[in-house]
């Protein structure tokens, strides 16, 4: 992961200016945090760079219903930034109402992740814009019928041309377009980021307290590392009464039944319920999950185990993880093309 | 002083284990660590080792988490298991060819193993 210079200078100089005079226990003393600053360059494949234009046609097909089969359905339906880029319900609703298996994943700093989905299926985002909209249970659509119809919208066929020139509207085009505008959807400062960089009062006496917990008798980081607070990798948490596979649908291999990814913590505030069935509605309830050590013990991840946190500890995780919730980003819905 | 031991270390090491392999002409172990989720050997990240039939890796946790280590290659497939730091998992490749090691936790974990 690459650091940003001007972060690192700015931490290093808390460092030092806690150590000349102030004697407070604050934990920012000791340690540099500026690996869990986001690198300000969002990675971007060679063959997709990102460009005004092809940011603005990709939120123009992001937010368009007539993507789904139903014309009723856009990936923004499920994708809602006003639900933190997910949809406020356990698991996504999709084609004809009909209730889907897993949670809407938020697609908040999803640019960064080098595998797509709760199972990590799809490796790019390019990869992965196609899917919801063909999946039966999802937007219903067939992707011929859907070139077709934006091929018939001159408004499509002018902003198509000025983001990829000369590349037409294919699938692929249509996928790198979607691929684009996901990469602008990046988290934003947090109270936590600046204490990070230096802003002592930025975040509480007691977020500062939950940091530490999360870092330590929390077991938290083991997995949420890191800016995006996530190792990227794939655990069973041992949810009662859940038999998803998991990533185990996609790899045979033990460890990896009932496993999903590390989401983000990044805006969790704004995500709930939690968890890839949404079984938990509030973060208090998934603190307590993990202070059980999980539940179900059937092929639980070996990092899981019970904490013993006392009521102030997990008082304070709750009050270090709303401490991760960025400044709102104003969206501006485009136009879309009617003919 | 510090940085000059860690960046001379792996030269020398590296040497070592070649002249090893060239006495006994047989069975060498290389250890593999993983480390920051990623593989490394001799103190640098690695994508790719090349071994000669016989010889045995030897992935090794430094981290404070759990790693796996698997693979499904035509060569040889293997599930290790996971296991936390401290510990380490062997495996012997006994025909030539290539195969793609990874971690099923930590699957940005990634190496390919030609044996010669
Ligand atoms: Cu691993």
């Amino acid at each position: 992961m690459k650091t940003h210079p001007t972060f690192i200078h700015m931490a290093r100089k808390v460092v030092f200016m806690t150590c000349l005079g102030m004697t407070a226990t604050s934990i920012q003393a000791s340690e540099d945090y500026s690996r869990f600053l986001r690198p300000a360059e969002v990675p971007q494949p060679d063959n997709n760079r990102i460009t005004t234009a092809r940011v603005e046609l990709g939120k123009m097909l992001f937010f368009d219903p007539r993507l789904s089969g139903s014309n009723w359905i856009s990936c923004g339906t499920c994708h809602n930034p006003a639900l933190g880029w997910s949809d406020g319900l356990p698991t996504a609703v999709g084609h004809g109402m009909g209730v889907l298996e897993r949670a809407t994943p938020t697609i908040l700093n999803t640019a960064y992740q080098p595998l797509q989905l709760w199972d990590g299926r799809a490796r790019t985002l390019e990869q992965q814009a196609l899917g919801p909209i063909k999946a039966t249970g999802e937007m219903n659509q067939d992707l011929d019928e859907v070139i077709k119809e934006l091929s018939a919208l001159k408004g499509y066929r002018d902003a198509f041309e000025d983001a990829y020139p000369g590349e037409g509207i294919t699938k692929e085009t249509l996928a790198k377009a979607l691929a684009t505008y996901e990469r602008t959807i990046v988290s934003t400062e947090s109270p936590f980021d600046r204490w990070v960089k230096g802003e002592t009062h930025a975040m509480s006496q007691t977020a500062q307290k939950g940091f530490e917990v999360f870092l330590g008798k929390g077991r938290c980081a083991l997995c949420h590392d890191g800016f995006n607070f996530t190792d990227n990798g794939f655990h069973n948490l041992g949810l009662k009464g859940d038999d998803d596979p998991g990533r185990y649908g996609i790899r045979k291999i033990k460890i990896l039944k009932g496993a999903f990814k590390t989401p983000t913590l990044r805006d969790i505030e704004l995500t709930a319920p939690y968890m890839h069935n949404g079984m938990y509605k509030t973060l208090e309830e998934v603190i307590e999950h993990y202070d059980r050590g999980g539940d179900t013990k059937d092929n639980l991840d070996p990092n899981m185990q019970p904490l013993h946190l006392t009521a102030s500890e997990k008082a304070s995780l709750v009050a270090f993880l709303k401490a991760l919730t960025g400044e709102p980003t104003p969206v501006i819905l485009p136009r879309l093309p009617i003919e | 002083m510090q940085k000059q031991l860690t960046q001379k270390r792996p030269h020398v090491a590296f040497i070592a284990t070649a002249m090893l392999a060239v006495a006994t002409a047989q069975a060498a172990e290389v250890t593999v660590n993983q480390h920051d989720k990623a593989f490394v050997i001799e103190g640098n990240k690695v994508e790719a080792v090349t071994i000669n039939v016989g010889d045995t890796l030897r992935f090794k946790n430094d981290d404070p988490f759990f790693h796996n280590i698997f693979s499904l290659s035509d060569l040889k497939t293997f599930d290790l298991g996971s296991f936390p730091k401290g510990q380490s998992k062997t495996v012997t490749f006994d025909k030539a060819g290539m195969a793609e090691v990874e971690c099923a936790i930590h699957p940005e974990m990634y190496i390919e193993v030609t044996v010669k």
